[in-house]
This record gives structure tokens, C-alpha cells and sequence, in this order.
């Protein structure tokens, strides 16, 4: 038994040195505590519709989602909205369809089965609106930064005045934990930017906090899904070890031999 | 192949045997006599045929809603993620599956240098098995690949420039390898396809690597040849099934500890960015598996004989059986082969760790010294070890060591738990 203990301290410092690897060249990155890490880690619910409140009403008008369908809104796991509400968010917006049987494009409400609207009709006009920077795509920004969530949160609240000797370019930013520390995007919250809808107090920190929330469920969608399913493959597997163990040691147990 | 003759007890069966022999192939299987002292690290051969299985598996569902399209492979992955009932599971199964399935393979290549597996008679097991390793690592570089991202691109390009360094012909062949004048959308199909292919490869030598292990029989931690079956030998079933299993088993809940609650720790941040040829990353690094290589790669200035030295290194593991001079094969009774196999142990994970930090000033320097030990020690050490070092002595079996002069039994168990 003592040699399968040495074989998984093994598997432990294997992970810990993969972990390390990831962490290095850092910044210390603002840490808030995200309801959704863990073993049983779960969204906040009313997070992750202020988030989307956010994201709508600020970040859309530059960044797109793409990979986002309305109907994704109404989905468990999600911000839940109810299937009226999720109806009634993709019907304001006006999205272009077609061509009909005139063969001319037409414009229409979105409905559920519709992807988020873009910003821009392409990467190119994006650029050009932005000053050269292109807009990322939200939909799996969470996962596409090193940091990750804690990444995102602290860019949008490390805005800051340049330190003396640094001088930025016209449209260009300081941000602390930017790499690089310059930004083409202008700070985009400031404290009661948005007027939450549940009538919660729409404080920098409480937005950085409710918008990536609404991020890492874009990027993980079924985040829920599988931290509910792993804990009980988990259990399983750990059950069935169990068991599977006392059968060796009683079928080892005919001959003189140690397993 | 097998040891005794076996008779089906139906006369259906005898029948059946007679024209194809599948009952006696299940027989030998069963009873194959196995040296009954395998520790925990003999179970990775099992491990690792669970992982080339999952791998199949869970990739060819992955292929049925992947599209390889240089336009439309990103947003495919995406709605396996997403839309795919439990795409997103599939997906994360199989590129940690990659991972597991490379953290086994070293754990069984270190297993067989320290209780030196590859020596007679069983150099052909060890030669198949590193055509697989070189495998593998050609199809998870391939598979990598597929996602489209930003490493998937870069990585892409880095690797396949890597055979430009060929002196006049060298370009041509990158052109031909990409299909055009870059990494384009005919590479990525053609890896597809390759990483298609290749895990069936694996398969039909590992198929080779199992039966070419069935001529001479496990070694095993005490290293000496035994009689099969003996005293010293178990049937495979059910004592090794049931060892094996209960290994997998562990091996399992560390498998889905990575799927469930850190999909994405091994993977790099960059691939869910969409490859775009007009932006580099700040560091290209390859999977964590690779970063050995990597390192010895980078550490030789120039082109061409960093690329020599990097396939050097691993064709150099084919030709161990040779210089590895010593009759003894486990490192139980080799004192000085222990420390230098726990030396190499650690240049290797030192490589590992240089090949991810950027080739530049201490790390650089580090890297060029653990080139040169993984060299030394493979072809200088090795070698003249067999020669010069003063073994300790082989008990005759498995079940009565005294009988070899062994002093005191109790201390080869103690030295077998250590490793």
C-alpha cells in the first residue's frame, strides 16, 4: 500500500510543477471570491444576469460573443433567465436576415435560436472604430487569457495615472495589470455606470466583479454540469477503488506474496 | 506461443479452435505466468493501453462534429463545447487524455530504464515501444494542432520550420509538408488526417509490443530470469487483472480530478484565441510533454545540429540495449547505475522546466549543461558503468533468494520500495 501512496505523492508534484509553470511572470493579480470555484462551485445566479446587464449595456457595443445564442440565456446552468424574459432580450434586437424570396436582406427581431448580434459587420470596421485595436471576441475570453478570470477582473479595475517618465500615446491607457500596461480601451466601468435591474449597487468593483462572472459562464457554459458530474465520478471511481482493493487483497491472499 | 496445449471443452469450440486458434490466444492470455513481485510501476502497460482505447474512443466522436476547415475548426471546437451533448466532456476527456496518457508513458519508459527492461532478450519490446513513444508524440503534436488557435498555428509553424534546416532541400520539404507557402488550411487538413491515422499505427505495434513481450516474459523488480510458471509466477488472471485494475482505478481519479475541476491547467491560455497568422504569441511553448525536446532544441545555437541533437536524443533511447554494457538489469543490485538513474530522473525534469521559460541567460545555460549530461550519461556513463562497477549479488529466484547467497532477503524488499 505504501508504494501506491509514493506513486500518487508523484502525480501531486507533477501537477504542483505544471501549476508553477503556469503561474510565473506574473503580476499579482487582484483576487475576489468567485462563487463558481471548487468542488461544488456554482454561479451566482443574480450575478451572472447583473453580469449580463454589464456586458449588454457597456462591452457590447464594442465586443462581440459569438459563439452566444439568446437561447443560451435561458439555460440552466446559466443566467436562467426565464424563457419570456430570454424572448423578450433577443427581441430587442434588430439583427439582419434573409435573402427572402425577393432576394433582398431584411431586418427583423432576434429571436431565441439567434447568435448575439455583432458590433461590427467585420473585423476590419471593429479595428477602425477602436484606433487599430481590435475588440476581442467575449465569448471564450475568460479561458483565453493566462489569469484568467482574476485577469480580467483586475485589468478592469486597474486603470491608473501613468507613473512619472511614462508618457501614452494619444488613445492609450495605463492599466497595472495589462501586459505591457498599455491599453487602447478607455476604462470602461466607473461607479453607477449601469442601474441594476434588481437594484443592487452598481459600485466599480461590484460590475468588474458581475460582468466576468458572466465571462467565465460565456467561456465554460456547462461549468455546473461538470463540477456536478465530477464529484460523482469521483465518489464513484474512489468507491469502486475501495472495493476493488479488498478484492485483490483476498484473491492475493491464496499465495505468499504481498501485493 | 503458449506453454501448454489447450483444448476446448465443447466440441463447437474445438471446431472453431481448430480453424482459428482464438480460444487458445484467450488461454494464454489467462494463464500467462507473470513473475509474481511486480510492483505498482509494472501496472502502467495496462494504464496505458486504457488511455490509447480512450483516446480512440473519445476521438472519433470529437471527429463526427469537427470540421477541419482552417475558417471553421476554431468555431467547431466551440460547438462541441457547447452545443454537442456532453461535447464538452468528450473534449476535455481527450486532450487531458493526451496529457495522462504521456505522464503514463514516462512513468513506464523510467520504469524500464531502472529495472533495465530493455536489456536481452527483450530489445525488440523496447524498440517497438519507442516507435509508439515517437508516435505519439507525432500525433498529440498533430492533434494540437486541430483546435486552431494561436499555439496550434505557431506551434505548427515553429515545429514544421524545424525541417528547413535540412541543407538545400530543406525548404522544399516545408513547403510540401504545409501544402502551400505557410501553415494554411491544406495543413490542417492533412494533419487531421495523420492524426487520424496514427493512434491506429499505435494500436498494431502495440499489438507487437504485447506479443514480443509474451516470448520472453516480464522482467521484473529483482531483474533475474525465472522459470515459468514456478513458484515465482502468477497466472495473469485473475492476480494481475485484478492488480492492474485497482491501479487503473487510481490512475483514474487523477484522470478526472484534470477533466472535472482543471480542464484547462495543461493546456495554454492562448489556443481559445483564434490562430491568426498576423499576430505571434509573446512565447510559443509547446505541451508540457514536449518541453524536454524543446529545450535541448534551443539549446544548440545552431539550426541544423539543434534539430540533429533533439532527434539524437531520442534515437539515442533505440540504441540502449547496446550501450548499456552491464549484465545486470536491475538497478536493485547496480549501486552507482541508482544514483546516475535518479541524476538522469532529474536533468530530464530540469530540461522539462528550462524548456518552458524563454532561451535566454541562466535558463539557456542550464539548458546547454542538461543537454550535454542527458548525452554523457547515455553515451559515456552508461557504458563504461557496465564495465567498472562492482554489483551486488543476484539472488537465483524470486521466492528463495538465500539459495543465491543473497544475505538477507528483507533488504531487497526495503531497496524495491524505496524506487
Amino acid at each position: 500500500m505504501k508504494r501506491i501512496f509514493r506513486i500518487n505523492y508523484l502525480f501531486i508534484f507533477l501537477s504542483i510543477g505544471c501549476f508553477q509553470v503556469n503561474a510565473a511572470e506574473k503580476v499579482e493579480l487582484l483576487k475576489t471570491d468567485w462563487s463558481f470555484k471548487g468542488l461544488f462551485g456554482k454561479f451566482d445566479r443574480a450575478s451572472l444576469q447583473r453580469g449580463y446587464q454589464v456586458y449588454t449595456e457597456v462591452c457590447a457595443s464594442c465586443h462581440s460573443m459569438k459563439y452566444l445564442s439568446y437561447r443560451n440565456l435561458s439555460e440552466k446552468g446559466g443566467p436562467e433567465f426565464s424563457l419570456e424574459q430570454a424572448k423578450a432580450i433577443a427581441a430587442s434586437f434588430e439583427i439582419t436576415d434573409g435573402p427572402n424570396d425577393d432576394g433582398e436582406m431584411f431586418e427583423r427581431p432576434a429571436k431565441l435560436s439567434d447568435k448575439f448580434l455583432m458590433p461590427y459587420a467585420n473585423d476590419k470596421e471593429a479595428q477602425a472604430a477602436n484606433g487599430g485595436a481590435y475588440p476581442p471576441d467575449m465569448s471564450v475570453l475568460a479561458k483565453a487569457r493566462s489569469g484568467g478570470v482574476d485577469y480580467i477582473y483586475s485589468v478592469l479595475l486597474g486603470y491608473e495615472d501613468p507613473p512619472s517618465g511614462v508618457t501614452l500615446d494619444e488613445g492609450v491607457y495605463y492599466n497595472k495589470y495589462m501586459y505591457g500596461n498599455n491599453i487602447k480601451m478607455a476604462q470602461p466601468l466607473s461607479d453607477g455606470l449601469v442601474e441594476y435591474i434588481d437594484g443592487t449597487e452598481a459600485t466599480e468593483e461590484q460590475m468588474a466583479k458581475d460582468v466576468t462572472t458572466f465571462l467565465m459562464w460565456a467561456a465554460e457554459p456547462h461549468l455546473e454540469a461538470r463540477h456536478k458530474m465530477g464529484f460523482k465520478a469521483i465518489l464513484y471511481l474512489i468507491i469502486l477503488t475501495v472495493l476493488v482493493y479488498f478484492s485483490m487483497k483476498k484473491i492475493w491472499s491464496r499465495i505468499e506474496s504481498e501485493v | 506461443m503458449s506453454d501448454h496445449e489447450y483444448v476446448p471443452k465443447s466440441k463447437f469450440g474445438k471446431w472453431f479452435n481448430d480453424r482459428l486458434p482464438l480460444l487458445s490466444l484467450a488461454s494464454h492470455l489467462t494463464d500467462y505466468p507473470t513473475p509474481k513481485n511486480l510492483n505498482y510501476w509494472w501496472t502502467f502497460g495496462g494504464i496505458l493501453t486504457f488511455c490509447l482505447i480512450t483516446q480512440i474512443v473519445t476521438g472519433l466522436t470529437l471527429a463526427m462534429h469537427y470540421i477541419a476547415h482552417a475558417d471553421l475548426a476554431f468555431e467547431s471546437v466551440e460547438h462541441i463545447m457547447r452545443d454537442v451533448n456532453y461535447g464538452w466532456l468528450i473534449r476535455y476527456i481527450h486532450s487531458n487524455g493526451a496529457s495522462m496518457f504521456f505522464l503514463a508513458v514516462y512513468i513506464h519508459i523510467f520504469r524500464s530504464l531502472f529495472y533495465g527492461s530493455y536489456k536481452s532478450p527483450r530489445e525488440i519490446i523496447w524498440i517497438i515501444g519507442i516507435i509508439i513513444y515517437l508516435l505519439m508524440m507525432a500525433a498529440a503534436f498533430m492533434g494540437y494542432v486541430l483546435p486552431w488557435g494561436q499555439m496550434s498555428f505557431w506551434g505548427a509553424t515553429v515545429i514544421t520550420n524545424l525541417f528547413s534546416a535540412i541543407p538545400f532541400v530543406g525548404e522544399g520539404i516545408v513547403n510540401w509538408l504545409w501544402g502551400g507557402y505557410s501553415v494554411d488550411n491544406p495543413t490542417l487538413t492533412r494533419f487531421f488526417t495523420l492524426h487520424y491515422l496514427i493512434p491506429f499505427l499505435i494500436l498494431g505495434l502495440v499489438v507487437l509490443h504485447i506479443w514480443a513481450l509474451h516470448v520472453p516474459g516480464n522482467n521484473n523488480p529483482v531483474g533475474i530470469d525465472i522459470k515459468k510458471p514456478s513458484k515465482d509466477t502468477v497466472p495473469f488472471h485473475p492476480y494481475i487483472v485484478i492488480k492492474d485494475g485497482f491501479a487503473l482505478l487510481m490512475f483514474m481519479i487523477v484522470f478526472a480530478f484534470f477533466v472535472f475541476y482543471s480542464p484547462n491547467i495543461l493546456g495554454h491560455a492562448d489556443n481559445y484565441i483564434e490562430a491568426n497568422p498576423m499576430v505571434t504569441p509573446a512565447h510559443i511553448v509547446p505541451e508540457w510533454y514536449l518541453l524536454p525536446f524543446y529545450a535541448i532544441l534551443r539549446s544548440v545555437p545552431d539550426k541544423l545540429l539543434g534539430v540533429i541533437a533533439m532527434l539524437s536524443a531520442i534515437f539515442i533511447l533505440a540504441a540502449l540495449p547496446w550501450l548499456d554494457t552491464s549484465k545486470i538489469r536491475s538497478a536493485v543490485f547496480r549501486p552507482l547505475y541508482k544514483q546516475f538513474y535518479w541524476i538522469i530522473v532529474a536533468d530530464v525534469l530540469i530540461l522539462g522546466y528550462v524548456g518552458a521559460m524563454p532561451a535566454e541567460g541562466l535558463y539557456l545555460l542550464v539548458a546547454r549543461v542538461a543537454t550535454a549530461y542527458y548525452f554523457i550519461h547515455f553515451l559515456i556513463i552508461l557504458p563504461v558503468l557496465g564495465y567498472k562497477e562492482k554489483t551486488i549479488p543476484v539472488p537465483l529466484s524470486i521466492t528463495e533468494p538465500v539459495l543465491g547467497g543473497f544475505p538477507n532477503p528483507s533488504t531487497v524488499k526495503k531497496k524495491e520500495s524505496i524506487n
